[in-house]
């Protein structure tokens, strides 16, 4: 595993911010750390950056343990903070010189260009990076936290406060980054950015409320719901279709009939077989998706419940 | 090492961009050179001040001093060593005052400007992230202050007829206090800021509290001004000896104090 955790704590005197998190990410893995503001998604982040200790708890990257190992944590993870953090009056390449020069990269110069060709920084590289837009900014600070090819990177909230077209550019960028191989550790409120971008997220509340893929996420809290679109609907078709064993419910909608049920790929054809037999004429079958958003605010919800 | 270099020029480049730290750095050593050398220059054209150490006109100088004051120098002579050496400890002032203008900028600064995190992510030890800023801020400030003392050197020597005047101002105890009282004062200063940045919430707090640091320094140019105490080379070796002591001191309880969690959790 990439990023070990086991009943990894943070308290700061009476605030517990994280409660006995334990998780495991592989490598190459993109994992989504979803949760509200105060969660202790950025404490859990400086856990696992070695920036802050945990109170109790241990946690490993890449087998090196946290608040042992780490030097040689910091030379293998990446960081972009909630906050770029650049020196304003300084330029865009001697921003990056001080970090090459920080995290021993060999080939300073070489590193420099490729990345702030590849964030298109590259013509802007001389002015100080206080006449930066924010959208550039942000790019840099990903560019500063790519230089010495960290192998883990953790990305706090990468998109915030981004016109659309730089959050685009962004969210491109961590797709390129993840078709590289890197172990991905993406904070974020934007559950359509973790949706796209991530293969599993967890959905955190100072403890771990649930991690899965989005897919098993969405199924595990809302079941798969499939549409029947009939030239005629009625109440008692929408019945009949409920008695059927592996449907948990069936509704009609105008005329079409809404059923909830684990696995439409196996039951499908059973439930149009029914369909049909009780005189309906079904013209599509299709799936209706929950959102991540759906599935994150039914988890706030039971989370204050 | 390398490390230490990048800290420093980065907060060279930082530092120096800001107007307000560059004016500091350049026009206090300037006014602490001139101070004297005015002084200097209008004792020599008032002849109003011609005394006789030997006829009881001198009453505005100590007897401490007077004992002090080589034997073969006249009354006007010792007169004129007396005022500028009450001025000569504004020298030890730009020392002790310049570090924190920078220090202040540089680590509180850091923190305002949230940079300090990425910073701190990198693999850099404690010690030389504490080095690098610690060297960025005094090495200017004692830069400035030995520039300045040889500026005054120079300005005395031409300015003052009297050889007996010049050799008594610039004798090894101001040398001795420039050139090694200058960088002990400065280590001491930036050390108290980080100490102070360590330990406080508010980044003005801190800049407020590190100007602390600047008071037994004043205490020792009121108490000569007043006649209390008179330095000589015994008092500066023993207060040389003493800023070592406390200089260790503040370098580890700095190291120590310098908490990266705190700093990160605690500064808002």
């Amino acid at each position: 595993m990439m990023i070990h955790t086991e009943n990894l704590t943070k308290q700061f005197n009476t605030v517990l911010a994280v409660d006995r998190l334990t998780l495991d990410i592989a490598e190459g893995e993109v994992f989504g750390f979803l949760g509200p503001n105060g969660a202790g998604k950025t404490t859990t982040v400086r856990m696992l950056t070695t920036l802050i200790g945990p109170t109790s708890g241990a946690a490993t990257i890449n087998g090196h343990q946290v608040g042992r190992d780490d030097q040689a944590i910091r030379r293998i993870v990446g960081i972009l903070t909630e906050s770029p953090g650049l020196y304003d009056n300084l330029s865009a390449e001697h921003n990056l010189h001080i970090y090459a020069s920080l995290y021993e990269v060999a080939d300073a110069a070489g590193q420099i260009e490729k990345y702030l060709r590849l964030f298109d920084l590259w013509e802007r590289r001389f002015d100080p990076t206080a006449t930066y837009s924010k959208g550039m900014k942000q790019k840099l600070a990903i560019a500063r936290a790519l230089l010495h090819e960290p192998r883990v990177l953790f990305l706090d909230e990468p998109t915030s406060g981004l016109d659309p077209e730089a959050a685009r550019l962004v969210r491109e960028s961590i797709a390129g980054l993840r078709k590289e191989g890197r172990t991905i550790f993406l904070c974020t409120h934007n559950l359509d950015e973790a949706d796209r971008l991530c293969d599993r997220i967890g959905v955190f509340k100072t403890r771990m409320l649930v991690m899965d893929t989005p897919a098993r996420l969405r199924s595990q809290l809302f079941g798969r719901r499939v549409v029947f679109h009939l030239r005629q609907a009625d109440d008692a078709m929408a019945a009949a279709v409920a008695r059927l064993p592996f449907v948990q419910a069936a509704q009609t909608v105008e005329n079409k009939v809404l059923v909830t049920l684990d696995d439409p790929e196996v039951h499908n054809p059973d439930i149009v077989r029914a369909l049909v037999g009780l005189g309906a004429d079904v013209q599509f079958v299709g799936e209706l998706r929950r959102s991540l958003e759906d599935v994150y605010l039914q988890l706030m919800k039971g989370s204050k419940e | 090492m390398n490390k230490i270099k990048t800290i420093i020029k980065k907060e060279w480049a930082e530092v120096f961009k800001n107007r307000w730290v560059l004016f500091s750095v350049i026009f206090m050593p300037l006014l602490m050179t001139a101070i004297p050398l005015v002084m200097l220059g209008v004792m020599r054209t008032d002849t109003s001040m011609e005394m006789d150490i030997d006829s009881g006109l001198d009453a505005g100088v100590p007897e401490a001093f007077r004992s002090f004051c080589p034997e073969d120098l006249s009354g006007s002579e010792c007169f004129q060593v007396y005022m500028v050496s009450q001025f000569m400890l504004l020298f030890m002032i730009t020392p002790l005052i310049l570090p924190v203008n920078i220090a202040a900028y540089s680590i509180v600064g850091e923190k305002t400007t949230r940079s300090l995190e990425p910073l701190l992510a990198t693999p850099i030890t404690t010690m030389e992230l504490l080095a690098g800023k610690n060297l960025a801020a005094v090495i200017p400030a004692v830069a400035a202050t030995w520039l300045g003392f040889l500026i005054y050197a120079i300005g005395a020597r031409l300015l003052i007829v009297s050889d007996k005047v010049v050799a008594a101002l610039l004798n090894p105890l101001w040398w001795l206090g420039i050139i090694v009282g200058g960088p002990l004062l400065a280590i001491l200063s930036v050390n108290f800021s980080l100490m102070v940045s360590s330990r406080v919430n508010d980044p003005r707090v801190a800049e407020q509290l590190s100007a602390v640091v600047i008071m037994p320094l004043m205490v020792l140019f009121f108490g000569q001004i007043a006649g209390f105490l008179i330095l000589n080379t015994l008092l500066v070796i023993v207060l040389i000896l003493l800023l070592i002591a406390v200089d260790a001191l503040l370098v580890y309880l700095g190291v120590r104090l310098f908490q990266r969690e705190t700093i990160l959790t605690r500064w808002k």
